[in-house]
């Protein structure tokens, strides 16, 4: 260790601060440089001195001071702090948030389901389903596209003759 | 037992001021003292401190334990001080310890802010040699560059360790040696005739000398 590198690591070797290596290697070169030596001996000493300035008490009105400051802060706590402040902030917020409750209440799937005509009850709409669903395998397609007769049925009878396909 | 400075903010956070008044009564002079060290005026002083607790107290809300609570208050404390001297409203205010101490001056002309020097009772002989050389490192100290100002008095007042002091400072360990040396070597020189008679005193002490705080 030569002077320059002392100089980085005196502060931290009269701190007590040094890892045993270096202290060691600054104990060492201590040793044999007298003015290492003594400007180690000289910041040692004005650490001393340095204790020697005066402590100052603040004044009494300064506590006071900072209470009364404190005290005229606004109470902030948790996440809503910053709507405490502002009323009208906090009406226009929850008034937002009502409205979008009251608005996600109406799915679209339910305004486009405008399908049944007039009249039909939940239950025509449950037989549709139940007789779509349950509707023998078609094998030969061209009997069906020819078979007029079935377009000719009535819708109610159609729903009634099928309520074992209900189940 | 004790609870921690953490925990005093943390509780401060939850919405007990108690915890702030503790923090407060704890750390006034340390803060005071490091702002009348970097402003060099006693009122400019009180006044930053106080804004430094208010901005404590205003943080609460968003405050999380990084780091410890001293590194947060003193860097909001060090970047008020080094404002308010670019600022320049504090540059040219000189005041001495006499003036500041009001009552203790002896000449019973001004009535200065109350903030007063601990009193030792010393004789009149002594108090002027004391005041002598405590003005003779008042001004050593207040006449460092800022940045090394505030780390002596970090480092020597506070006892903050080198990652602490860095992170109030914002600058790297290797970098605040470096100033504390810098910083120490001027004192050695500006407080030569104190330092020899010391050395003198202390040639029987101990290698390695405990720091002392405010």
């Amino acid at each position: 260790m030569n002077c320059g590198h002392m100089k980085k690591k005196l502060v931290a070797y009269l701190d007590g601060n040094l890892a045993i290596a270096e202290r060691r290697q600054m104990e060492t070169h201590l040793a044999i440089c007298t003015a290492c030596q003594e400007r180690a001996a000289e910041f040692r000493s004005v650490w001393d001195v340095l204790d020697e300035l005066p402590v100052l008490e603040p004044s009494t009105a300064f506590d006071n001071r900072v209470r009364e400051r404190v005290r005229q802060e606004p109470i902030r706590t948790g996440f809503w702090s910053w709507i405490v402040p502002s009323p009208r902030m906090a009406f226009a917020v929850t008034a937002l948030l009502i409205a979008s409750i009251w608005l996600s209440s109406f799915q679209p799937g339910r305004l486009a389901v405008t399908h049944p005509p007039a009249g039909a009850t939940v239950q025509n709409t449950e037989a549709e389903f139940g007789m779509i669903k349950d509707l023998p395998v078609l094998e030969d397609y061209d009997v069906l596209t020819s078979f007029d007769a079935l377009s000719e049925l009535p819708a109610q009878q159609t729903s009634q003759s099928q309520p074992s396909n209900q189940m | 037992m004790a609870r921690s400075d953490v925990q005093l903010m943390l509780d401060v956070k939850s919405g007990d001021d108690s915890s702030f008044e503790l923090l407060l009564r704890k750390y006034r002079m340390p803060v005071v003292n490091f702002l009348y060290r970097m402003v060099r005026d006693a009122g400019a002083a009180e006044d930053l401190a106080q804004e430094v607790f208010l901005r404590v107290y205003r943080a609460r809300g968003q405050y999380v334990p990084t780091a410890k609570f001293t590194t947060w208050m003193f860097r909001i404390a060090t970047n008020l001080a080094l404002n308010a001297l670019r600022d320049g409203r504090h540059r040219h205010m000189e005041i001495s310890i006499d003036q500041s101490a009001g009552g203790y001056s002896g000449d019973g002309e001004t009535e200065q802010p109350a903030m007063e020097i601990a009193d030792r009772q010393p004789t009149i002989e002594v108090d002027l040699i004391q005041r002598d050389r405590a003005d003779l490192i008042r001004r050593a100290v207040e006449s460092l560059p800022e940045k090394q100002r505030a780390a002596v008095l970090l480092h020597k007042y506070q006892e903050m360790d080198y990652d602490q002091i860095a992170r109030v400072l914002g600058c790297s360990e290797s970098a605040l040696k470096s100033l504390l040396f810098r910083a120490y070597e001027t004192l050695r020189v500006e407080l030569a005739p104190l330092v020899q008679a010391a050395q003198v005193q202390s040639q029987s002490s101990p290698a390695v000398k405990m720091r002392s705080s405010i």
